[in-house]
């Protein structure tokens, strides 16, 4: 991490969260800084989820401090988060599906006119632009997303994202419901998105689409952190050991939740 | 469905020409047929008027004239009961708040505000007005914060409500009627008095076309600002028409419903105005409660679809979660569209008791059910997301139809309440069956 002596663009310090009895987070620390992109792995209930549902204001803490920029943040919602450049594009493809493309793009954030009334017509005009640059197949703007496929879903939930000039990503399992080549247009535009500095959180079980995007990678289990390290110090078989049994290889750094050795 | 607005343009060749033009129009086939329901109603009754009694009585300007009013106050409430169903939610407790609030303002008007402006002061009806709108909205405010910072369903919340505001309203008055109201409050009931007359009327019916027409034209600019795809021009021209028909044809059939002879007698009499052979005939014109509800179509269709409340408000009903996490502050606009539910049922509840001229507290009991019956005919859907204001309108009118229609026919109540509840059930099942059909493409 000397590497890298500039401040990080977050920091979540000894974060933890309980839904009742269940400790889904315990005492999680996990950093990322501009133009990185750190993938977060773990088995199905590791805690990742929770964790980056915390930073994107979906969950609230019990402990812990969120550091942006060197300075602490207040984060209760997901508007709080929205406003300190956070975007995620959520796993489950938190998208309104009623309501067309354009109006998803900008739920929340709509463009109005000067009477205060809604400028559907730019927002149409503007989701035709971006969505010509993500996806330029795509051409059903009047209809609910409800009618479109997965693909085209997603890249209806990443124009979002980066629509809005995020500074910070969190992608939650972006690949699950696409097909090859959607996948890998979603891996140009990671990279692409990493070149213009942002930074961004991967969360996979996929250890493979993870050591081809991620420059390190932190991997939890029964939510603690059990190490992290660069992905060029690790192999992909000590990542999974550090995955199913929680033993931090020499590469990595380990964390609480590494298995005594 | 996969051939719905988006694609006006691409027309292909051998189409039959009824979908073509529905499909040029980018009219809701959903509206056809409700509006074909409609008619099929309509002639129903008149032809079987026709056949008990030699004479067609429904479709007369005189009863169509009453449907339009006694529609009025059930499609008013309908149109903020759509925003209640698609944002998941149900409000049990309109009836009920119509009952309360007029009950108040009953006993503002005649016992209160008498005593400090004086018999017959003008701005009694406005104060009555204000406190019945303020009332209405702060008790659904109040119904819609349980919902959404305590968390209780709203069908709770709001059956708990229809229980309590029903009683409140007997405390009111203990029980007792309150008569006559306000002379300026009771033309928003409508009647001969409380209408606008001919003149107006086609006054109004020219600016509502010209609305039409002006409309059709801005959306054309609008989309030719950003170069998306146009409507044809023929396709235009057929909604124009049928539009100013509609609105021209309704405004010939309010001013062919003349004045009863004797209330225009006594005008005559009063005005020192001759009554030439045959008796004075005085057009009715629409009836203020109808305009009411016009005005209310027109804003709350507004705010549904062009400001960032409806939008949200939609948002929600599609994907509560997704609507959340968009940032977007979900439990304040529960208790904004409770809070106009509730304003929309204190209008509802002057058009009413002014329509009766007497305020009391059984007033609007089963209005709820007669509401959520209108807004599910028009096609809202009660899995939230899905539902317009339009819908909503025309569905009062349908519900208000086979009512009124039952009761021109001396059909008793009973079987009245089993006729409805059968459209009801009937309209949702013919629902369901159709979005099953369209959903699998």
């Amino acid at each position: 991490m000397d590497a890298n002596p500039q401040t990080p663009l977050v920091e979540m310090k000894d974060i933890s969260l309980a839904f009742g009895g269940l400790k889904a987070i315990d005492d999680a620390s996990i950093d990322l800084y501009p133009g990185e992109v750190v993938g977060l792995l773990g088995h199905n209930g590791a805690g990742k989820s929770c964790l980056i549902k915390v930073l994107s204001g979906a969950y609230k803490r019990d402990a812990g401090q969120i550091f942006i920029n060197g300075e602490e943040a207040t984060i209760n919602n997901p508007r709080d988060a929205k406003s300190y450049g956070i975007e995620t594009v959520y796993q489950a493809l938190a998208l309104a599906d009623n309501v067309d493309a354009a109006s998803n793009l900008y739920l929340g954030r709509e463009l109005r006119t000067r009477w205060g009334t809604l400028d559907d017509a730019s927002m149409e005009a503007e989701a035709r632009k971006v969505m010509g640059r993500l996806n330029p197949n795509f051409r059903r703007f009047k209809e609910p997303v409800t009618a479109l496929s997965g693909g085209q879903r997603q890249s209806v939930a990443i124009a979002r994202a980066i629509h809005f000039n995020a500074r910070i990503l969190i992608m939650d399992e972006p690949t699950a419901a696409l097909g090859p080549a959607e996948t890998a247009q979603v891996g140009e535009l990671i990279k692409q998105l990493k070149s213009e500095g942002i930074g961004i959180f991967l969360i996979s079980h996929d250890i493979h689409d993870v050591f081809d995007l991620a420059d390190r990678v932190t991997v939890m289990k029964n939510g603690q952190i059990v190490g992290s390290g660069r992905v060029g110090d690790m192999t992909k078989d000590e990542v999974l050991g550090m995955i199913i049994l929680g033993k931090c290889p020499p590469g990595a750094v380990p964390g609480p939740g590494a298995m005594a050795s | 469905m996969t051939s719905a607005a988006s694609s006006a343009t691409s027309a292909a060749p051998n189409e039959p020409a009824i979908r073509r033009l529905l499909r040029a129009t980018e009219v809701d086939t959903r509206m056809i047929g409700m509006i074909g329901a409609l008619a099929l109603i309509w002639v129903g009754f008149n032809i079987y008027t026709l056949v008990q009694t030699g004479e067609g009585l429904f479709l007369t300007p005189r009863n169509l004239w009453n449907l339009s009013v006694q529609t009025s106050s059930i499609a008013i409430m309908a149109t903020g009961m759509v925003l209640i169903i698609v944002m998941r939610h149900i409000d049990l407790s309109v009836g009920s708040i119509i009952g309360f609030v007029s009950t108040i303002i009953g006993v503002a008007q005649v016992h209160i505000l008498p005593v400090y402006l004086g018999l017959d002061n003008p701005a009694i009806w406005v104060i009555a007005v204000v406190i019945a709108l303020a009332i209405g909205a702060a008790i659904g405010a109040f119904h819609g914060s349980l919902v959404a910072y305590v968390g209780i369903p709203a069908f709770i919340v709001t059956l708990g409500g229809q229980l309590f505001w029903r009683g409140a309203a007997w405390w009111v008055t203990t029980g007792q009627t309150i008569a006559p109201l306000d002379d300026r409050f009771a033309l928003m009931g409508g009647g001969p008095h409380g209408s606008i007359g001919a003149t107006a009327s086609w006054a109004l019916a020219a600016l509502a076309c010209a609305g039409i027409v002006f409309g059709l034209y801005a959306g054309r600019q609008r989309r030719a600002r950003f170069r998306f795809p146009q409507r044809p021009m023929w396709a235009e021209y057929v909604i124009a028409v049928v539009g100013c028909f509609v609105v021209l044809g309704a405004t010939a059939i309010v001013n062919a419903y003349p004045w009863p002879e004797r209330v225009a007698a006594k005008y005559a009499a009063d005005n020192n105005i001759p009554v030439p052979e045959g008796g004075l005939y005085i057009s009715t014109g629409y009836a203020i409660p109808v305009l009411i509800a016009l005005v209310t179509g027109l804003v709350m269709t507004f705010l549904a679809r062009r400001t960032r409340f409806g939008r949200y408000v939609y948002a929600i009903g599609g994907n509560p979660e997704a609507a959340e996490l968009a940032g977007i502050n979900t439990k304040r606009i529960t208790v904004l569209v409770f809070a106009l539910m509730g304003m929309l049922a204190g209008v509802a509840a002057c058009i009413d008791s002014a329509r009766l001229d007497s305020a009391t507290n059984v007033l609007g009991q089963f209005d709820e059910l007669y509401v959520i019956a209108a807004a599910v005919i028009g096609g809202t859907s009660l899995a939230g997301g899905v539902g317009t204001i339009y819908g909503a309108l025309i569905g009062a009118l349908v519900i208000q139809s086979l009512q009124s229609g039952m009761v021109l026919l001396g059909f008793d109540s009973a079987f009245q309440q089993m006729v409805v509840g059968v459209v009801l059930v009937g309209a949702v099942g013919l629902d369901t069956f159709y979005r099953r059909r369209t959903a699998k493409g």
